[in-house]
């Protein structure tokens, strides 16, 4: 900004990195510099001067980096060619190392809870559930363009599900999961079912409606959901094993006991952990393969042209509730996990319209329909608040820079959709 | 019993309170090349769309291959062998040419799709060499190809195409109606609505003229080109 062509490089590199620092100063000010008190406040000028000028020092290393021939070729590496961005697809070459970095990545996640504090794994576990709720998402906005804002009734359709249904019938972790994920899917359907011949905004409106309604509802029908004062879900179990100091159920065993081990309140949560681990990197894979099958290729299709779809003989009712349920019944899934993280405990001051917004900004800033964009931000956006405590009471404002500044940097989001990359016979 | 590949009869439609289509009668036989012109806002587009069924006819029946199809929905037309060109194109932008042209088997299923793909790569060498970029990222031309190109993925029996010459170079709408007779040759047949009249109707062996929503005239081809009217509303009175 202030550099002129013809200055030296390293003077282009240090104007460039001051500038990058004075932002971050400016960023980290009020979020770490001010910490309420009460009704006043404490200035702690030092916290943000530290991070802005590890942020200083980052970027001049990279710019520095990027003067040297070895720093150039890695940038490359990493920036994916710059040049012809948005133009053409990447080439199937990226790929190969993509298989070797999964599996270090999975397995990094399996063996990840068992070093973490009960803290840090009850984070841990939020962070997948909204990769759950991003990945849900993201199909009916990303990829079938539908605007939905009331994404959090799914979530709280799920994980009541689990909690009024252990409280009513008796219902287990277990079989609550398929049964969320089922219950939320046809109450997408039936949402669905009218709403869809809505665009837009009228969607956004009317599913934003439907948010709110379903919270009041929980809210307001003491006699069943327990009102205010939230409902209890059964503590979840493997093969009849209780992960509680004894056993909640009857015909149930405390695990510590069954294996003879020391009762840790940890076990539960790395449980949980796994299993919502599991379900996510199912979900992610399924989710990656779908944009390559029709039916997700249809999704995408219809949010690009309507009329081309119908003339093309798609029909767009059932694709766009298609669309509609399956973004629906990963939600439910993903409410079944939160309310077990919860210590099975859940009340309708978790699903309120924030949440929704929250899952959308997980969407949009991951890159809209770009499956590994979103896990990224739904990664980055629960553990981050957490990793700066202070972040905390800013986060909506946080959000609202980023959203803004996304959309002039990077209307595409973090890591945009890829195109699929055709390489049979008759190579171009 | 009539041999008409596609039987128009009387048709009117509306939007609300526009009558945009007037007891409109045309058809097509198989094999043929029928065009239609008429001036903007004649209700071409429309006439087309009733096809589709949106909007649709609210007096009179369409027939295809004997078969009443007034009715039916928008998606079902498409799999009964019937493949249009929409007006503007109408591509897939985000996608790839080579993912558009997937969208257009999907009548069909893919089972043909390698070998048609090729087809459309010869036809149009423009795509080939774009098979990777987005549509959405093509010119105006190649993106008349490339629908053009979806379209003939469903193996149509009848192709139907609103104004494909639209905003393009004189040049590319020659070759863009070299391919069309091309098209035809392969055995499609093709119903083309046009407000480039003289270059529709040099292409096309008959054609209707639609003036404020009903057909005022029709003829062949040769008929139309000469007639003192057509000469005056639409080639300019040359
Ligand atoms: N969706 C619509 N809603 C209302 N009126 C329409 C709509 N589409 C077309 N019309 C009207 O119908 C008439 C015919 O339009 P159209 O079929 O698009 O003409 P053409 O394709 O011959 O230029 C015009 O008067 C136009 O204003
Ligand atoms: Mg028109």
């Amino acid at each position: 900004m202030f550099s002129k062509p013809n200055d030296p490089p390293m003077l282009t590199a240090f104007k460039d990195s001051s500038l990058v620092g004075m932002i971050a100063l400016l960023i980290f000010s009020p979020i770490s510099g001010i910490i309420l008190n009460g009704y006043g406040f404490n200035t702690h000028p030092q916290t943000p001067i530290m991070l802005a000028f590890i942020v200083f020092i980052g970027r001049f290393a990279y710019q520095l980096a990027a003067l040297t021939p070895w720093g150039q070729r890695l940038i490359q590496k990493f920036m994916l060619s710059k040049g012809k961005r948005g133009v053409y697809v990447a080439s199937p070459g990226d790929q190969r190392y993509l298989w070797i970095i999964l599996a270090i990545l999975f397995i990094a996640g399996l063996v990840l809870p068992f070093y973490l504090s009960k803290y840090y794994l009850t984070v841990a576990i939020l962070a997948l559930i909204y990769v759950l709720l991003g990945l849900g998402l993201n199909i009916v906005v990303g990829l079938a363009g539908l605007l939905d804002l009331g994404f959090v009734a799914f979530y709280a359709v799920g994980a009541y599900t689990f909690a009024l249904g252990s409280q009513y019938w008796g219902l287990g972790f277990w079989s609550a999961i398929p049964l969320a994920a089922a219950f939320a899917a046809l109450l997408g359907g039936i949402l669905g079912f009218p709403v869809l011949r809505m665009h837009g905004d009228y969607l956004a409106i009317v599913t934003l409606g439907f948010g709110e309604i379903i919270r009041l509802v929980l809210n307001n029908w003491m006699s069943f959901t327990g009102g205010p004062n939230g409902a209890k879900a059964a503590e979840p179990s493997l093969f009849g094993l209780e992960f509680t100091r004894t056993a909640k159920t009857d015909g149930h065993i405390p695990f510590h006991e069954f294996f003879g081990t020391t009762y840790s309140p940890n076990t539960k949560f790395i449980f949980i952990y796994l299993v919502v681990f599991l379900v996510a990197c199912l979900m992610i894979f399924f989710f990656s393969r779908l944009r390559t099958m029709p039916m997700g290729r249809a999704w995408e299709a219809l949010r690009e042209d309507e009329i081309a779809c119908r003339s093309l003989g798609m029909n767009h009712v059932t694709i766009k509730l298609s669309a509609f349920m399956m973004g629906a019944m990963t939600g439910g899934i993903g409410g079944v996990f939160f309310a077990a993280q919860q210590g099975g405990f859940v009340n309708p001051t978790s699903f309120t319209f924030f949440e929704s917004a929250l899952i959308l900004a997980i969407v949009v800033l991951g890159g809209m329909g770009s499956v590994v964009g979103v896990v990224v931000a739904a990664l980055v956006l629960t553990i981050l608040p957490e990793m700066l405590r202070d972040f905390a009471d800013y986060r909506v404002l946080i959000f609202g820079i980023l959203m803004v500044f996304m959309m002039l940097w990077k209307p595409r989001g973090f890591l945009p959709i890829r195109r699929p990359y055709f390489t049979k016979e008759g190579q171009a | 019993m009539s041999d008409y590949m596609l039987e128009i009869h009387q048709i009117d439609a509306s939007y609300g309170p526009i009558q945009a289509l007037r007891n409109v009668s045309m058809n097509v036989s198989e094999g043929e090349i029928v065009t239609l012109i008429g001036a903007n806002g004649a209700g071409k587009s429309t006439l087309l769309m009733t096809i589709f069924g949106s909007p649709r006819a609210s007096k009179g029946y369409i027939k295809y291959q004997g078969r009443d199809i007034t009715n039916i929905a928008m998606h079902e037309v498409g799999r009964l062998g019937i493949a249009q060109v929409p007006e503007g194109r109408r591509i897939f932008p985000a996608m790839t040419v080579e993912e558009n042209l997937i969208m257009g088997t999907l009548p069909i299923g893919d089972e043909h799709m390698e070998e048609d793909r090729e087809k459309m790569f010869v036809m149009f060498p423009r795509l080939k060499e774009r098979r990777n970029q987005r549509a959405g990222t093509l010119s105006g031309g190649e993106q008349q190809m490339l629908a053009i190109g979806r379209a003939l993925m469903s193996r149509p029996k009848l192709l139907l195409l609103d104004e494909p010459s639209l905003g393009l170079a004189p040049l590319i709408v020659k070759q863009i109606l070299n391919s069309l007779r091309d098209i035809a040759a392969q055995g499609t047949t093709i119903f083309l609505v046009e407000q480039n009249a003289n270059h529709a109707l040099r292409l096309a062996d008959r054609g209707y003229v639609l003036v404020n929503g009903e057909i005022r005239l029709s003829g062949t081809g040769e008929e139309l080109l000469v007639n003192p009217e057509v000469r005056a509303a639409y080639l300019g009175g040359h």
